[in-house]
């Protein structure tokens, strides 16, 4: 306890250590930055990819229409657009764009450049894949009246479409590559972002310099960096503490916070933050005994939130209780509501005594079931051991079974598994993205739980639909207790983000998401 | 002995296609898809139209026995096709990675040979004395102990010393040779330690049994000086057994290294070869099957030339 005491104040001094008093002197220009990268991405087009590996590798170069405002988190502002406005029906998106912006070959940046790019995100051709073709389905037409303006008009109202035009994956390309070549983007770099591409030597790192032309005046700061793909924790961990890197932007666990204050003292800062990353409880709703609710709602009944987020966030990423929305997030079911729903109920014995009345009405007492988990140690691993935990406490026994990320994925694709632990990986705290997941698998392949619901897909079309937000956070209660009532799948923990750098790199910005703020247009080097 | 060594690469030919049939059958047995991995694996939502058609692009969706065809049509033209996941030619993935891994491996072999050939003939010479204690007692480590642990605890030694890491990043030779040393030294020490000691031991055994044969005897008997005996007449025999262990551990070297090229952040085959695996990476899988088994295929070549020249006894294609 003393220990625990002791570590928590540690933590608390970088924290304190960090932050406004440093942020606020004035950033000097120059330096190159070194970082680890934990994943290399496979190719370069942002629009084809869901992972961080591209992020961060990709986001130096690149601008996009609009960002989030980490320091307003969640709030949006404009990038290439200087401002917009939306007509009062919803239903029209008018965007005046920044003038005197150039692609890094040298061509001027238009409106034509952001219809070429959308138009390719909603509407990918032959030999493009767009993983947000879905997400932009709602834009009827793009119109471009003049270079500094561009019009989208939707078909129907969509309450999440601000959050959709700031993801970070929506990296503006030039029309003029993509009318030559649209598949360019995945092995040529031309954005108009802060870095200007150097190098990617393959498996070693990724190199750019700054941009001379870049938009902004007076940024970046850095006149170069490197991206070093790290891809074993150990390894980063030492090259941080070696000073070969100075920071890794996605997220360590505590144990490896806790090494590295003991190892880099004051020279490290620690910043932590909820993340918008979950684990679900999953289960095969075709596969008996799981067709039915009440062990579905047995087996969630039984799982002791509460109590397991204490522990677990010592020894892992897995920290905070919530629903279908972040915690904390302004969207999110408060704790007095979450802990009515199945699940979530603090008095854990009740709710265990239940479960076991529950599977002995089903006649599953002597339950007994394979757990599917992914075979990354963190935090999948200890998860698995919770839950196996858990379960056994209520007289189910359970396999705990790993794999590797493509077997595991073709299990949970083909239904070939009964229950398992998957995950959400968001950027934002718009619960539409989060919420597709949920829909009916009719129409559905992200919906591994194999299940149809109308309900669900009712409430989910309202809230997508619904600019009252009041309004919009009633039905995505409803959807949650709905989905809880039922136990198709349930979020286990949220994430906790801590990202540790070295004290000499200031104006990187934290935030609920490793997927966004890694342009480093704003960080410096104080040296 | 030409004659020999050019039966011997032809004999390479069947080798290497039976090695290339074996491996692409197997590896569609096993579950999984690229595309999956590539698309949803980070929780994409993407449709399964999307899917088909990346699957359609990368021309997973045709018939094995088409996909089979060119591959088998691609060898013959000495072209290992495309990763599906960089997509860029399996050759340039391998390249980038081999120049490193071969550096490795050949700084491993001449410290295990520096090392092992005096140890090991040391150990045997004062057979149960201190001498042979120490030996025996180093060798055991080094068999003990993992190399990538033996790289984590050199790692963290130089950190907590000397403040000092390794470079993560590769330099070739013959740009920076010191660079390229300071990083590449500390890889080659941690997997070379185990390779001195099987080397060792290896020697220590073989030179015992040989300076128990009659010739060596004889050879005493002439009044021939000891040292004479030994590294004219026992050493050189002795080898023999020792070069086959030292050919066999530097074909592993080339792609075995997985974990230590992790500690070391190193850019290696091995850690590509893992990652083809976890990926799917058919193309980029086969195309380091084959040449891992090629070199496996040239080095026991290798040691059989080198049969020769130590034992005059052995004479090819005679």
């Amino acid at each position: 306890m003393k220990r625990l005491l002791l570590g928590l104040l540690g933590v608390a001094a970088f924290l304190l250590a960090a932050g406004p008093k440093a942020e606020a002197q004035t950033p000097k220009r120059g330096g190159n930055l070194n970082f680890a990268i934990s994943a290399e991405t496979p190719h370069y087009d942002c629009h084809a990819s869901d992972t961080y590996a591209t992020l961060h590798f990709s986001s130096p170069f690149y601008s996009t229409l609009l960002r989030y405002n980490l320091s307003k988190f969640p709030d949006v502002e404009g990038d290439l657009a200087k401002s917009w406005t939306v007509s009062p029906d919803k239903l029209t998106y008018t965007f005046t764009l920044h003038d005197g912006v150039k692609f890094h070959d040298g061509t001027p940046f238009t409106s034509a450049d952001i219809k070429a790019t959308y138009d390719r995100l909603r509407n990918p051709p032959k030999g493009v894949v767009s993983t947000r073709k879905a997400t932009f389905a709602d834009i009827d037409s793009i119109e471009t009246p003049n270079p500094t303006t561009v019009i989208f008009k939707l078909k129907a109202v969509n309450s999440s479409m601000l959050d959709h035009f700031a993801s970070p994956w929506n990296c503006v390309y030039s029309a003029k590559d993509l009318a030559a070549d649209p598949t360019s983007p995945r092995t040529k770099i031309n954005g108009t972002g802060p870095f200007v591409f150097v190098e990617h030597v393959k498996g070693s790192h990724v190199a750019g310099k700054r941009n001379e032309n870049y938009f902004k005046k007076g940024l970046p700061y850095l006149d170069s960096y490197r991206g070093i793909f790290t891809l074993q924790a150990a390894a980063m961990l030492n090259a941080l503490q070696g000073g070969q890197v100075l920071a890794e932007f996605r997220g360590v666990s505590p144990a490896e916070r806790d090494r590295m204050i003991a190892a880099m003292g004051k020279n490290l800062r620690v910043e932590e933050s909820s993340w918008t990353l979950n684990l679900l409880v999953l289960f095969n709703t075709e596969k008996p005994p799981f067709n039915d609710v009440r062990v579905r709602r047995a087996l969630l009944m039984a799982i002791d939130r509460w109590g397991g987020s204490v522990g677990l966030s010592k020894i892992s990423t897995l920290r905070a209780v919530g629903g279908v929305v972040r915690p904390g997030s302004p969207l999110a079911t408060p704790e007095a509501e979450l802990v009515k729903l199945p699940g979530f109920s603090k008095d854990i014995k009740a709710a265990r005594a239940e479960a076991r009345r529950l599977l002995k009405e089903a006649g599953q007492e002597h339950l007994k079931f394979t757990l599917w988990n992914r075979n990354l140690a963190m935090p999948y691993t200890p998860a698995g051991v919770f839950l196996v935990d858990q379960w056994r406490q209520i007289g189910v026994e359970v396999e705990h079974k790993q794999s590797d990320t493509a077997p595991y994925i073709a299990a949970m694709q083909s239904g070939n598994y009964e229950v398992a632990i998957d995950f959400s990986n968001l950027f934002n705290d718009d619960p539409t993205l989060s919420l597709t997941k949920f829909l009916s698998a009719k129409n559905n392949p992200l919906n591994l739980a194999r299940y149809n619901d109308e309900e669900i897909d009712k409430y989910y079309e309202l809230q997508l639909r619904e600019s009252d937000i009041a309004k919009r956070k009633q039905y995505i209660q409803a959807l949650e207790k709905r989905l809880f009532e039922q136990g198709y799948q349930q979020p286990l923990f949220w994430w906790h983000r801590i990202v540790l750098t070295n004290k000499k790199v200031m104006g990187w910005k934290m935030s609920p998401s490793h997927n966004l703020g890694q342009d480093l247009a704003e960080v410096w080097l104080n040296e | 002995m030409l004659l020999y060594t050019l039966k011997r690469l032809l004999l390479t030919i069947p080798t290497l296609i039976g090695v290339a049939i074996l491996v692409f059958f197997m590896l569609r047995i096993v579950p999984g898809d690229i595309v999956e991995v590539k698309l949803r694996a980070d929780g994409g939502n993407v449709t399964e139209e999307v899917m088909q058609q990346e699957r359609e692009r990368l021309g997973l969706n045709r018939p094995l026995y088409v996909q089979f065809a060119d591959y088998m049509w691609g060898l013959a033209r000495f072209d290992l096709g495309i990763s599906m996941w960089t997509e860029r030619p399996v050759i340039e993935e391998i390249m980038i990675r081999l120049e490193l891994s071969l550096e490795v491996a050949i700084l491993a072999t001449i410290f295990a040979t520096l090392i092992s050939i005096p140890l090991g003939t040391a150990a045997a010479l004062f057979r149960n004395t201190w001498i042979d204690y120490v030996v025996r007692i180093l060798t055991i480590g080094g068999l003990s102990i993992p190399s990538f642990w033996f790289g984590m605890i050199i790692s963290l030694s130089l950190l907590s010393l000397f403040n000092w890491l390794p470079p993560i990043t590769f330099t070739p030779i013959y740009e920076d040779p010191v660079a390229n040393l300071s990083q590449l030294i500390w890889p080659a020490l941690a997997v070379g330690y185990r390779y001195c000691a099987v080397t060792a031991r290896m020697i220590r055994s073989s030179l015992l049994e040989v300076l128990a044969e009659d010739y060596i005897r004889t050879a005493r008997a002439k009044g021939v000086y000891e040292k004479l005996v030994v590294s004219r007449h026992a050493l050189r025999n002795a080898l023999l057994p020792a070069i086959t262990v030292m050919g066999l551990e530097f074909a592993f070297l080339i792609g075995g290294l997985v974990v230590t090229e992790q500690v070391f952040n190193l850019n290696g085959i091995g850690q590509l070869f893992v990652q083809s695996v976890s990926r799917n990476d058919f193309m980029l899988i086969q195309g380091m099957v084959i040449m891992i088994a090629g070199f496996y295929v040239i080095i026991n070549l290798v040691v059989d030339l080198l049969y020769a020249v130590f034992d005059p006894r052995i004479r090819y294609g005679s």
